[in-house]
């Protein structure tokens, strides 16, 4: 096989290719070490020095995942590969073991290629809060992929990966997902172990991959998911992930927003998502309107109860176990604040500000217990909207990818790229964004959000709109592998 | 409240930080407006009641692992500057 037709080539195809003994797993991870060595996209943290050595591509080829080379966002632990969290002050952290979600991929037969770039802490929907420098979209250089897994995101989507890790907390999986022309899954919370996550905030954090197609995402899924007795909120899935076959959507009920899917969603991208309902439409769905009357509130109650986990969750960033300590402290108070100061970027100090504002006394009641309570209202919603349909479906973002540099002034500008996947997140059920066209020849995504624990359901309409849509991510693969694409062996 | 959070913050960064916040909590004070009396409060959205593992005790890290990444080492423990300098 030409390094182009392994290019070509899906996760769950590679793998396949692998088992028929057509395409050997050695020449799979070396065609995307060159790739990736090559990145310009500044996508990863760390990359593998060289291919698993033969014991090591002999264990993965024997598991499902067939040795296939797999991106992981830098903020799962890796035994003894830097794991930092897109922070200065975990920089050269090595933790002294792996993630779960990275080690039953690893047990599946997956081969680490390398750790991807993403916004600090998770803290972020354009990727520009990184420590170690913002990433870019491959579709068009000059604009952000979208956050916070958004070097996962451009790694898949320009071809350095053939599939990534990601996390998503309020929409990091499925935004950085649209922006990019891929597919993005967060899945129902707790289906996912999130032991060696570094932590950004404990309730809503979730695991997922960021792939080329919806086959590929329900691969990973299906060895990723279960119950973890080192993460008790980790739940029990039953059966097996069904790899999806659907190409109708003949009796599915589609329900559509109103709340998420009118007013601030970018022309291009309204179009785009109404040109997909028409399809879905086409191809047997039924699609109506549905309430979520307080996703307008979606947005607020999460920037209190996210920055609040999360101030406590950083408070473990202390310049003493681990990471950062600023020199020279004339005592350990002054160590603490000075090496927090030194270590943390703009975004988080602004989320640990906001978070500790929120708890503090005299102001939880009014902050805090009223975003509990919201969320409360969210949960509800959407449980009352899927006794009428069977998936909710929205734009993913709203807006297509902007310029690099062009929301970093402010805070609620960036904050309003979450405003249709943060709901999802608040109410802890799965959701998918698919590519669903190009507005002004920029990817757009359409999400589609279902009950707790209905991802095969989920993958399955997702499948079928793709087949259906027929989005072409190769542009961003030719455009996205930089200097690498003449050097390929 | 970056005493609180245990953050060194430069007069520039406090002022501009001051500002920003301002603003953010400005759009986060309309969930003021909703009626939440009688609504219970969300502070986990799975269903998991008693998800102990077993009282058994078990390996733990090596204290040289554990320390390895320390910024600071002593005599098998780690080196803090001292409360009270």
């Amino acid at each position: 096989m030409s390094a182009t037709d392994i290019l070509d080539l899906s996760g769950a195809q590679a793998a396949a290719a692998i088992g028929a003994g057509t395409l050997s797993a050695r020449e799979l991870f070396d065609a995307y070490l060159v790739r990736a060595r090559g990145d310009e996209l500044n996508c990863f943290t760390w990359l593998a020095e060289q291919a698993p050595d033969d014991a090591a591509i002999a264990a993965g080829s024997a598991g499902p995942l067939k040795a296939v080379p797999l991106a992981v966002k830098d903020l799962f632990c890796t035994e003894g590969v830097p794991s930092q969290s897109g922070s200065r002050i975990l920089e050269g952290y090595r933790p002294p073991y792996t993630a779960t979600a990275v080690a039953r991929l690893k047990d599946a037969g997956a081969a680490l290629l390398g750790k991807t770039n993403q916004d600090e802490f998770a803290m972020g929907s354009s990727n520009e809060n990184s420590a170690f420098g913002p990433v870019r979209n491959p579709w068009d250089r000059e604009r952000v992929p979208g956050g916070s897994s958004g070097g996962s995101a451009a790694a898949v989507a320009a071809g350095l990966a053939p599939w990534a890790l990601g996390t998503d907390t309020g929409g990091s999986i499925r935004q950085p997902a649209a922006l990019c022309g891929i597919v993005g899954c967060k899945p129902t919370y707790g289906a996912i172990s999130r032991y060696g996550m570094i932590a950004f905030a404990s309730s809503l954090d979730q695991a997922g991959p960021l792939t080329r197609d919806v086959t590929d995402a329900a691969l990973l899924l299906r060895h990723m998911v279960g119950r973890d007795p080192r993460d008790a909120t980790s739940l029990e899935w039953v059966g097996e992930v069904a790899l999806p076959r659907a190409e109708r959507l003949d009796g599915v009920r589609l329900g559509v927003p109103r709340e998420l899917t009118g007013e601030g969603i970018e022309g291009g991208v309204r179009d785009a998502f109404q040109a997909t309902l028409a399809r879905a439409e086409e191809l047997g769905a039924q699609v109506r309107d549905v309430a979520l009357a307080h996703a307008p509130h979606a947005l607020s109650a999460y920037y209190v109860l996210a920055p609040a986990e999360a101030s406590s969750n950083l408070a473990r960033f202390d310049g003493v176990r681990y990471g950062l300590r600023a020199p020279e402290a004339h005592d350990l108070l002054d160590m603490y604040t000075r090496t927090r100061h030194d270590g943390f970027g703009a975004e988080v100090k602004r989320r640990i500000m906001l978070g500790t504002y929120a708890l503090s006394a005299g102001y939880y009641d009014a902050y805090y217990g009223r975003a509990q309570r919201v969320r409360t209202k969210i949960a509800q919603d959407f449980a009352a909207a899927f006794a009428e349909v069977d998936l909710i479906v929205t734009p993913t973002s709203p807006t297509v990818a902007f310029r690099l540099g062009e929301k970093t002034r402010d805070p609620w500008a960036m904050y309003l790229n979450d405003f249709c996947t943060v709901p999802m997140s608040l109410a802890g059920i799965p959701a998918i964004s698919i590519p669903c066209g190009l507005s002004g020849g920029l990817p757009v995504g359409f999400q589609i959000a279902g009950p707790p624990f209905s991802e095969s359901r989920l993958l399955d309409a997702a499948h079928a709109l793709e087949r259906a849509i027929g989005f072409d991510g190769s542009p961003a693969r030719a455009r996205g592998a930089g200097a690498a694409s003449e050097s390929a062996p | 409240m970056a005493r609180l959070a245990r953050l060194a913050l430069s007069e520039e960064e406090v002022e501009l930080m001051a500002g920003e916040l301002s603003a953010v909590l400005d759009h986060i004070a309309r969930i003021g407006e909703l009626d939440l009396d009688s609504v219970p409060p969300t502070a986990h959205v799975v269903d998991v009641t008693g998800a102990l593992r077993p009282d058994e005790p078990r390996e733990s890290l090596p204290r040289e692992v554990a320390l390895a990444q320390a910024p600071a080492v002593s005599n098998d423990g780690f080196l803090v500057p001292s409360p009270q300098a």
